[in-house]
């Protein structure tokens, strides 16, 4: 790891700050391409969606089979209408947020999404998909890339893969605890990634990213031909359908920590590291955050 | 040496800063994806992936690959009707009122001998029957047995000629009646899905003769492919070699319309 001094700094205020190198370049360019490509992927989805917003479980399921989630509208007592979630038998109203949202007028109609939450804002499902599957394919390009480099530079064996010591309950029991109290690392130990911080990373990397494109390539009924195990693998078509939703909510929820983390952990060294691949750390605060025991 | 952060006026003033930027950036995004949507030029940048998508399933998957069947307890109990529910020219009313004994299906265009075959012809030739998964653009799939002749034999009987590269198939609905004289439903396949040992024009779902609203007398279907593509109320089986002449250009009534015309994904 290339250590700079710090003349470098463009803020050479605080004593003992020094910028050190965090990011390869590949993860610097898959990272943002990636983010890129998910962002569209989960708002053309949502387009998408706004087809047909109801899920099934099993091999088929339309209008007359019973959805196990759906987002509507309804009629009720007073000849308005209502906005629903529906999970099962349970029923939320949602009114104004999903299912009955407001238009660009501002008016409420039946929309299972708002229009600020799809690529495009207006209805259509042909744009939607063709947004959709040429995002698809570059973030399955990128995908491939940063595996491929991550595989030639060691950054998924030593920046991503947690170490046994970070495996020891006691540990992630204390990385909770500093997450809890928005504790985070300084000096030395932010130059690799906490206990909680791997698991997400490796879970969205190994774990939702390609579950998101299996389940996506088993609607391609082209595919199913191709590949009859995957519509094994996930249980049919629609099952298959039901789990690429899910999975994109549990993005979405990972995006959204992300970036709460990333403001929580001080924005512009975290951006910037991401971009420039140096990280400002400052060797008076050299210690870790937590009394864990050091290996 | 720990240090204590004070609430300070310039970091706060910094904060919102940062977070009225985000937004900016966000709603100029969310703008930008739009307006981006509606340039032609990005448009066709984004059907780039159609033609990718189109030959990586072609190279893999090619005329070999079979589309799943499933078994009598995987029918849908009700398969819903999509598109027209039925045609609403007169001379679909009056090939109806005799329960299409009229009717011929007319095999043209780039073909050795054209035909013109009957249902009682299309019940005599070899039948293929299949339990498949329909599945539409939507989103929603439902799975029915499906019974016919193969596209093949019939396109065998007729005899293609070199230059043929495309069936197309014309239908006796209009899903719309533009300005433009378009709307007459139609649809068309390259011969790889053609001579697909899968591909057949059904006259039975179900076990019963086909309904008006699942496209009677007779209907394509094409597994490997969306649920637009199965083209109903099939009147003329036309052997191309160019889709551009023929509605909007695009091979289909949903291509003219903006969805994909390879519709295996």
């Amino acid at each position: 790891m290339t250590i700079l001094p710090a003349a470098d700094l463009s803020a050479p205020a605080s004593t003992g700050r020094r910028l050190v190198h965090r990011h390869a370049l590949a993860t610097r360019i898959t990272h943002w391409i990636n983010a890129l490509c998910v962002t569209v992927l989960l708002m053309s989805g949502l387009q998408i969606f706004l087809a047909h917003p109801a899920l099934y479980w099993g091999q088929s399921g339309a209008d007359s089979d019973r959805p196990a989630f759906e987002i509507g509208a309804e009629t009720i007592g007073d000849g308005g209408q209502r906005g629903f979630v529906r999970l099962g038998s349970a029923t939320l109203d949602t009114t104004g947020a999903l299912g009955l949202v407001p238009n660009a007028d501002g008016d409420l109609t039946v929309r299972a999404f708002p229009r600020w939450a799809t690529i495009p804002g207006w209805r259509s499902l042909t744009l939607g998909r063709r947004w959709h599957f040429f995002f698809a394919w570059l973030f399955v390009a990128n995908l491939a890339a940063y595996y491929l480099f991550g595989l030639i530079n060691g950054h998924l064996r030593r920046d991503l893969a947690p170490t046994r010591e970070q495996l020891r309950p006691r540990a992630i029991l204390a990385d909770i605890v500093d997450h809890l109290r928005l504790k985070f690392p300084k000096g030395e130990a932010a130059r690799r990634y906490n206990p909680l911080q791997k698991l997400a990373y490796v879970g969205v990397v190994a774990g939702l990213l390609p579950v998101m494109i299996l389940t996506g390539l088993t609607m391609s009924p082209g595919m199913d031909a191709l590949l009859p195990w995957l519509v094994d693998l996930f249980g049919g078509r629609q099952s298959a359908r039901t789990i690429h939703f899910i999975a994109a909510t549990l993005l979405l929820l990972f995006v959204l920590v992300h970036l709460a983390m990333v403001l929580l952990a001080g924005p512009i060294n975290g951006v910037r590291a991401m971009i420039t691949g140096k990280l400002a750390i400052s060797e008076d605060d050299d210690h870790e955050p937590h009394s864990a025991p050091q290996p | 040496m720990s240090r204590i952060l004070l609430p300070n006026p310039k970091l706060i003033g910094r904060r919102k800063f940062l977070g009225l930027s985000a937004a900016g950036l966000g709603a100029t995004l969310l703008g930008g994806c739009d307006r981006l949507s509606e340039a032609p030029k990005f448009q066709e940048f984004l059907d780039s992936a159609e033609g990718l998508t189109y030959r990586m399933q072609r190279l893999f998957g090619g005329g070999r690959t079979l589309a799943r069947e499933f078994t009598a307890a995987n029918l849908s109990p009700d398969f819903k009707i999509n598109g027209t529910h039925a045609p609403d020219t007169p001379e679909y009313a009056a090939l109806q009122e005799t329960d299409f004994a009229n009717w011929r299906l007319r095999v043209d265009g780039l073909v050795v001998r054209p035909l013109d075959l009957s249902l009682a012809d299309l019940r005599a030739m070899p039948q293929r029957t299949q339990i498949t998964r329909h599945d539409c653009v939507e989103g929603w799939s439902a799975i029915g047995k499906w019974q016919g002749a193969t596209l093949s034999d019939i396109l065998k009987r007729a005899g293609l000629q070199p230059a043929a590269r495309f069936a197309v198939f014309h239908c006796a609905d209009f899903y719309e009646r533009a300005s433009d004289g378009t709307g007459q439903y139609y649809e068309s396949i390259d011969l790889i899905d053609a001579f697909h040992p899968q591909t057949i024009l059904a006259h039975r779902l179900n076990d019963e003769a086909l309904s008006v609203g699942h496209g009677a007398p007779l209907r394509l279907r094409v597994e490997r492919q969306l649920g637009y593509k199965q083209a109903k109320y099939v009147m003329r089986i036309e052997l191309t070699d160019r889709l551009d002449q023929l509605g909007r250009g695009k091979g289909g009534f949903w291509p003219d319309r903006g969805y994909e015309w390879y519709a295996g994904i």
